[in-house]
């Protein structure tokens, strides 16, 4: 008798009500209760604020916040990007446009065949999903932190390579100049090279 | 000297300025009330409110008035273009005729002229301030009515319907304050008070007051008219510019009159608090003024104070509470009230307090009992009730194959 619908049915409501009863109580007995909640409001006041003041106070972000993109180079200046376009056609919002170029012992951006001559990522468009990062074959594409990204005009916020390099630090040689000498490209990819030679210094004469 | 005679002197530029001041005196606590509000119920959220546009951010509300007057004014096509504009109007005016009979100091000089802070001074003071308020929603309505679309139309009508349904709570509750006091004179019910403010002798009326001005101004939790999630903005949703700040600034200049009008008659208006009376001298009586402000402030920071903490009524529920609790109540309270008042100038014998104090014990204990009784009764009508099974009006389901039927379980119908 117990499996009777009907009366399942009717106590699974008798349950309903009395829990909305206790829910929405009302009366003069459920006053001290509605005062709590002026009380917790008037508390709240003299707490410390959450906010922000963000212009002029910045805090850091998380960890891992995908931020602008930067095209990473290796210790001794040449860029990591291969120009093999992985990111590009990983990229769900087609913000990204590369092309590759051969280079030569006399203009040599990278290490090994091929470097990306064109870098653009339409911040428009790009959803920092980071999706380019792992497609990257070579670690050259990585997210930095930085999120102001604003800007007044759709063309500024087309970023160019020059824009996404990241910037030459310890002794590191503008590209193009020639490899590390006695390495190849799979000496580079395997971080053999940790540092400039002088022989990587290029004048006039090898840049023109 | 009595208040009314001695505003009765005044000359005509002193009338002048005091209506000028009066006008001034509203638009400036509106523009800081907005900011005001604002500040303060962010604190209530660990927010920090506007702080930008001047110090602490407080002219922000100025801002915002220039940048809507700056707006683009549309007036819809379906919209009746006439009553379309005339409807703010309407709204905006009224709101500042209240404050007209509302007495903001005690005697003081000014310009070397004694007087007192309050434009005028009507026999019939309060019944000229609830025709004023009526008058306001007109307003509210015509521009629901005239806005030629739905949502406005309908926000219109609730609040048209739920101001005049407060008015009739909030008319009721001064009844008490007119016995007592026995007039109607903003003035002369002040200096009535001099022994006792009315929130202390009347609090039931100064609770259904209190409760009713917020209705009356559709504010939070009061504020379904405006009722964002559900009707857009009420019936200002298709004002824009300049109509649509004067709304904004009806609005606040109404929960100004409110609250002065409730520091009027129960919170003994100008006057200092009781023990403090030495200080209404200060500065040449001006400093009767800083006390009237003071309780204005305290009942301004109680209305912002209930929209940071009250969740929104729903609408049957509202009108529910103004029509069968604050009035019924309130009728009672007027019963007792002029009872008392009638004894006291009858100057009876002590037997006739005892009596309606048994009386109401009484009527109490009957009411309290017959409404258990109907509870128990419907508890009861709930216990019995037989459930049907679930029978849903469902459609047919029609099974393609075998599959789908064994899915299910099922029959397949031929």
């Amino acid at each position: 008798m117990s499996n009777d619908p009907m009366i399942s049915q009717k106590v699974e409501l008798e349950k309903a009500v009395t829990e909305q009863k206790k829910l929405t109580e009302t009366g003069p007995a459920s006053l001290p209760k509605q005062l709590q909640g002026f009380w917790i409001t008037f508390k709240t006041m003299f707490k410390k604020v959450n906010t922000v003041q963000y212009p002029e106070v910045k805090e850091p972000t998380a960890e891992r916040f995908h931020g602008r993109h930067q095209l990473n180079r290796y210790a001794d200046g040449l860029e990591k990007c291969v120009g093999c376009e992985l990111c590009a056609w990983a990229c769900p919002a087609d913000a990204i446009f590369v092309q590759g170029a051969d280079n030569t012992d006399a203009q040599r951006y990278s290490p090994g065949e091929r470097y990306g001559k064109v870098y653009q990522i339409n911040y428009l468009r790009c959803i920092f999903c980071g999706l380019c990062i792992e497609a990257c074959p070579t670690r050259a594409l990585t997210m930095t932190n930085e999120y102001e990204l604003a800007d007044s005009t759709r063309e500024k916020l087309i970023f160019e390579k020059e824009d996404l390099l990241a910037p030459l630090r310890n002794g590191m040689l503008p590209p193009p100049h020639p490899m590390y000498p006695g390495a190849d490209h799979h000496s580079y990819y395997r971080g053999e090279v940790t540092s400039t030679h002088p022989d990587q210094e290029v004048g006039d004469k090898l840049a023109n | 000297m009595n208040a009314s005679s001695l505003i009765g002197k005044d000359p005509g530029w002193i009338i002048l300025l005091k209506g000028i001041l009066v006008f001034a005196v509203c638009v400036v606590f509106t523009i800081l009330s907005v900011w005001g509000e604002r500040r303060i119920v962010a604190r209530m959220q660990m927010r920090l409110g506007p702080n930008r546009v001047g110090p602490f951010g407080i002219i922000q509300g100025l801002a915002d008035g220039v940048k809507l007057a700056l707006k683009e004014d549309i007036i819809p096509e379906a919209a009746d273009k006439i009553v379309f504009t005339l409807a703010p109007v309407i709204s905006a005016t009224t709101c500042f005729l209240s404050f007209a009979v509302i007495p903001l100091t005690g005697k003081v000089s000014f310009f070397h002229h004694q007087t007192i802070m309050q434009l005028t001074d009507l026999p019939v003071g309060v019944l000229y301030i609830l025709a004023v308020a009526s008058v306001g929603v007109y307003g509210i309505v015509l521009a629901g009515w005239s806005s030629g679309s739905t949502y406005p139309l309908l926000g219109g009508l609730r609040s048209s319907a739920q101001v005049i349904s407060y008015e009739v709570a909030m008319g009721l509750s001064l009844v008490a304050v007119f016995i007592l006091s026995g007039s109607m004179s903003t003035g002369d019910i002040v200096d009535s008070q001099n022994h006792g403010w009315f929130i202390i002798k009347l609090l039931p009326s100064f609770a259904i007051y209190a409760i009713s001005m917020v209705g009356e101004t559709n504010r939070a939790p009061f504020d379904l008219a405006e009722a964002e999630g559900e009707l857009v903005g009420g019936f200002h949703t298709e004002y824009s510019s300049l109509k649509f700040a004067l709304f904004f600034l009806a609005e606040y200049v109404n929960l100004i009159g409110v609250s002065a009008l409730a520091t009027t008659l129960f919170l003994g208006g100008y006057h200092a608090l009781p023990g403090l009376g030495f200080t209404e001298n200060w500065l040449g009586g001006w400093f009767t003024l800083i006390w009237f402000f003071a309780k204005l402030f305290t009942f301004f920071f109680v209305f912002v104070w209930l929209r940071g903490t009250l969740p929104r009524l729903r609408y049957d529920q509202f009108m529910q509470f103004g029509w069968k609790i604050l009035i019924p109540v309130n009728l009672i309270w007027i019963l007792v009230v002029s009872t008392i008042r009638t004894l006291q100038i009858e100057n009876t014998s002590k037997i006739y307090y005892i009596a309606l104090l048994v009386t109401l014990v009484l009527v109490t204990f009957i009411v309290v009992t017959f409404r258990d009784k109907l509870k128990q009764k419907k508890q009861k009508a709930f216990d019995e009730m037989e459930f049907e099974p679930v029978d849903f009006p469902l459609p047919q389901l029609t099974f393609q194959s075998e599959k789908d039927l064994n899915r299910v379980g099922g029959q397949l119908d031929e």
